[in-house]
């Protein structure tokens, strides 16, 4: 399962380059020093390990498959294009990777509680079940727009046992969210954990979340070795928090031959307020706890952000992306909300596969990309979560078009 | 490092210390409920007797605060707050808001997120606030650690950089916090975010006696603190209350009632001489 070491410049205190950190109140700090040297700790131990891999294998049902996409790369020409299926997943996506990992270190800490902020709703199922496995409270927050948004993980998540707390404040999606997560676990640090849904947040959440989703990436990497004999050309990837990028991206970033594009939420329009691009189209910030780029007015407000996709809907990113970003390792651009529902679209007709609106983001980039390329050059996307839970959305949003 | 030796907040402190005196710190949100009445309520509370006071920065997702100053925040920058007009409510408090009219004389604390420092430029929201009229900056989400030089750049303006300790802080780490922290030591009473509390935990009081033998920086106690008699309680062993969610509260239900900024300002006065009282 270790594949590589990590070669990364992480420093001891959570930073990649200048971004990263733990710029948070003083209540958490403890908590966050606790919590680094546990997951060191467990991440170090064969017997975590094994565990861990259990779990992924017995209720996450991994490995994902590698899919290659015959039908969707006829239709485009040039480049292969194969999928990552994390769609396939219990639960319905990557995030239930994460969500072991940390409830199994929640267990180990000795927590009874767990909490979680969500957006599509995803993370917060994942929770759900992660919890309702090892026998752990579990408290959710989502903000009401979400709420509306994913009606049907929000029942989910209460069939699992989960209390879905509604988040009224702000523009009442993740980033509102995550507020509210986080002010839970400043009164509550000593019973609860914080199952945190990204590579975002304050030192260790950005390695520890990186960690766990690395299987995605590892996978991905003897796959395609096996299948093709060769490394992909280009590896794409959905990035809200940046965590389903994160975990392809980590196992192959020493692999120079390997291009990598991290697609953020281009949503109406390129203005600010618009989209949910930070990488793209903000600049260097604090936002829970970590320093990153963020979309911010010049007092240092949050911006306000728009996406068709609840889970790209946030204001920030995970700190290593930004320092993908700057050094130029991973190429960052932006899809747009109609190019994510054209690319949903496509995928449905010519795969039969029904992906989240957040991976839409990611085949859309896939479908530019693989043209320009040739025959016998290979796209991998990462197909992070299945499109069940935006069905609801979809269905208004044709409706809307239609009307037109 | 520019000393601090001319800074009116550790000036504040050590004239009271002379007298014998303990000191109330009333929290008021910037621009709540608008940028006016917080510069009337700045001469108002001086004017009951206060000698510090600390003015919170709103800011859109303010983690370590509890929901009756986020929606204060919230009110506040829906009314139009920027820092531009903050400096500028400040810098005419400093000039014409004293009681008399003449200069305003509280030490002044801003209460800012290192989000909007960060953003500003740290350098220039030093030299900036300074400029305006603060004595001194409390960044809760700036714990000691990260980004280390910040008190630095904040001495060279002329700011104290006040830090928080919360009952959360290992012994060792407690002590270090009060070494670093300049002006006083922020002791907040309880893990978790501001509110109204009746009762403070007896271990806070304890903590900070224990606390007060390693340092001779004053240590305040904040969060929680909603009357008169935890202020006195507050008062017997720290050397002042902070007081934020039960003033703006205060506030609220004044604005609800549709009160003029006059009355507002008056009830606000009311309630800090009535917190002052058993530390006159
Ligand atoms: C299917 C799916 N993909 C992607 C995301 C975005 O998160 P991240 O960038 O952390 O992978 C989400 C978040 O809810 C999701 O549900």
């Amino acid at each position: 399962m270790n594949d590589f070491t990590d070669n990364i410049p992480t420093t001891s205190e959570g930073y990649y380059g200048d971004y990263g950190g733990a710029f948070v109140p003083e209540t958490l700090i403890a908590a966050l020093e606790q919590l680094s040297h546990e997951f060191d700790a467990a991440w170090a131990d064969d017997d975590f390990r094994a565990e861990f891999d259990r779990c992924l294998r017995e209720i996450a049902g991994r490995p994902s498959e590698l899919y290659f996409a015959g039908r969707l790369t006829e239709q485009f020409g040039g480049a292969k294009i194969y999928l990552k299926r994390e769609d396939m997943n219990h639960t319905g996506a990557h995030k239930i990777n994460n969500t072991l990992g940390q409830a199994l270190l929640a267990k180990r800490m000795g927590k009874r509680r767990v909490i979680a902020e969500t957006g599509a709703g995803q993370h917060g199922v994942a929770t759900a079940t992660a919890a309702a496995v090892f026998g752990l409270e579990c408290e959710v927050y989502m903000g009401t727009e979400d709420i509306r948004r994913q009606a049907l993980n929000v029942f989910r998540m209460k069939l699992l046992g989960a209390k879905v707390v509604p988040v009224e404040s702000g523009q009442r999606t993740l980033k509102d969210a995550t507020n509210e997560a986080m002010r839970d676990w400043m009164g509550s640090v000593e019973h609860t954990h914080y199952i945190l849904g990204s590579v975002c947040g304050p030192h260790p959440f950005p390695l520890m979340v990186r960690q766990f989703q690395r299987c995605i990436g590892t996978e991905a990497r003897s796959q395609m070795l096996e299948v093709e004999g060769r490394l992909p050309d280009v590896v794409v990837a959905c990035v809200g928090g940046g965590s389903n990028a994160a975990g392809i991206f980590v196992p192959m970033i020493e692999d120079k031959s390997v291009a990598m594009v991290g697609v953020e939420a281009g949503g109406r329009s390129l203005d600010l307020g618009d989209h949910a691009a930070p990488l793209c189209l903000g600049d260097p910030g604090i936002l829970h706890g970590s320093h990153s780029y963020v979309l911010q007015d010049a007092d240092g407000q949050t911006a306000q952000v728009h996406s068709v996709s609840a889970g790209l809907d946030y204001p920030g990113v995970g700190p290593e992306h930004s320092y993908w970003r700057d050094t130029g390792r991973v190429r960052y651009t932006t899809c747009s909300d109609d190019e994510a529902i054209d690319a949903l679209m496509t995928l449905c007709r010519s795969e039969g596969i029904i992906p989240a609106l957040e991976s839409s983001h990611a085949v859309a980039e896939a479908i530019k990309i693989a043209p320009t390329l040739k025959a016998d050059q290979i796209v991998l996307v990462n197909l992070s979560g299945r499109g069940d839970k935006d069905c609801n959305e979809i269905q208004e949003i044709l409706a809307r078009r239609e009307g037109k | 490092m520019t000393d601090l030796q001319n800074n009116r907040l550790i000036q504040t402190f050590a004239d009271l210390r002379a007298n014998g005196k303990k000191t109330l710190l009333p929290f008021l949100t910037a621009g709540y409920p608008d940028s006016r009445t917080t510069t009337n309520m700045l001469s108002e509370v001086e004017r009951r007797g206060a000698r510090i006071c600390e003015l919170g920065v709103p800011f859109s997702d303010p983690i370590a605060d509890g929901p009756v100053i986020q929606a204060s925040y919230t009110a506040a920058l829906d009314g139009g707050f920027t820092l531009a007009g903050l400096f500028e409510s400040v810098r005419e408090y400093r000039a014409t808001g004293g009681p008399d009219g003449g200069p305003g004389g509280l030490a002044l604390l801003a209460m800012v997120s290192y989000s909007i420092v960060y953003r500003y430029g740290c350098e220039k929201f030093c030299a900036d606030a300074a400029a305006a009229g603060f004595d001194g900056l409390i960044v809760p989400d700036l714990p000691l650690g990260q980004a280390d030089n910040f008190a630095t750049l904040a001495a060279s303006a002329g700011l104290c950089n006040v830090l928080l300790i919360s009952p959360t802080t290992p012994q060792q780490r407690r002590i270090e916090i009060a070494k670093a922290s300049s002006g006083f030591v922020y002791f907040m009473s309880v893990a978790g975010i501001t509110g109204e509390r009746t009762v403070l935990p007896p271990s806070t009081i304890e903590a900070v006696a224990e606390l007060e033998t390693h340092t001779d920086t004053p240590i305040c106690i904040g969060f929680g603190i909603s009357s008169a008699d935890m202020v006195e309680e507050v008062c017997g062993t720290a050397e002042g209350a902070i007081v934020g969610s039960a003033i703006i509260h205060k506030i609220n239900d004044a604005v609800a009632a549709n009160a003029p900024s006059r009355q507002i300002v008056e009830t606000v006065g009311q309630f800090v001489e009535k917190l002052l009282q058993p530390i006159r």
